[in-house]
């Protein structure tokens, strides 16, 4: 399903919809712990390779751990907030504590070359499907 | 140990429609605390993907409006596979009771959490009454 983006109005509508629209694919229904754990997880395809992007507001990039192995990608960690003793409170929706969420992706990668990134909030795990798991051609003679 | 329960997945209110808005895209209520002190307001949003160059923080009328935008253009050219939550604009405002001192206002934002701290106009400090 090729999304455009040339209208900046139109194109997060879109993409919104489009991720709406994903929302209830069974698509790595076996593979990560599910619906309802921390982090959400949002992914992405990018030509053969894949983009995992998940949103840890307010996590240190020191108390976040990323493992690969095989296919598997561990995300662990904790997210503290120090709060302000003296002060009296008036909204109190933030959660904090400790998570740990594992997912495997259904192509094979090779766990030295997967990226991580962090900013703003957001991680990024860039998965690149390993050499030997590209579909290759298969001439006809 | 509080620290050590488990993170449960919150899922993102969408901002209700009290005016009508140009912009085709759905809207997202930050996760926010508000504190109190003596001195001032302290206001601690969650705005993932919002970098300090696409929030925008006023106050008018002893409202405070806050509206952070992510950079979509991160998500040019990738396909979603699989979502578990949507991504879009964020956009609160609260009012607030006590008279600010506008000039005074400092926000800044780390991780995607936005903290603003509002100090209390003089006039509206509480003050101490001393019994004769």
């Amino acid at each position: 399903m090729p999304t455009s983006f040339n209208n900046p109005f139109e194109a997060l509508l879109a993409f919104q919809r489009a991720l709406e629209a994903r929302m209830a694919s069974d698509w790595m229904d076996a593979t990560t712990t599910g619906l309802g754990s921390f982090p959400p997880i949002n992914i992405f395809q990018k030509g053969d390779d894949f983009v995992a992007v998940i949103e840890l507001p307010g996590v240190d990039k020191k108390d976040l751990n990323i493992e690969a192995k095989e296919n598997t990608i561990r995300i662990s960690g904790r997210k503290t907030i120090a709060y302000d003793e003296a002060a009296s409170v008036h909204r109190r929706e933030r959660v904090f504590g400790v998570f740990d969420r594992t997912l495997s992706v259904p192509i094979q990668i090779d766990p030295d070359v997967v990226k991580a990134e962090y900013r703003d909030g957001v991680l990024a795990l860039f998965i690149p499907r390993a050499e030997r798991d590209k579909p290759r051609a298969i001439e006809i003679r | 140990m509080a620290l050590q329960q488990e993170l449960q997945v919150q899922p993102k209110r969408e901002v209700e429609k009290k005016r009508e808005r140009t912009v085709p895209s759905a809207a997202f209520l930050p996760a926010t605390d508000i504190f109190e002190t003596d001195h001032a307001l302290t206001v601690i949003m969650e705005m993932p993907g919002v970098g300090k160059e696409n929030v925008d923080v006023s106050v008018e009328n002893d409202v405070v409006t806050v509206e952070g935008r992510i950079d979509f253009s991160k998500y040019e050219g990738l396909q979603p596979v699989y979502t578990e939550y949507n991504v879009g604009n964020y956009m609160r405002s609260f009012q607030v009771s006590s008279k600010i001192e506008q000039s005074g206002i400092s926000a800044e934002i780390t991780d995607g959490v936005m903290t603003l701290v509002l100090p209390k106009a003089e006039k509206a400090k509480p003050r101490k009454i001393a019994v004769g």
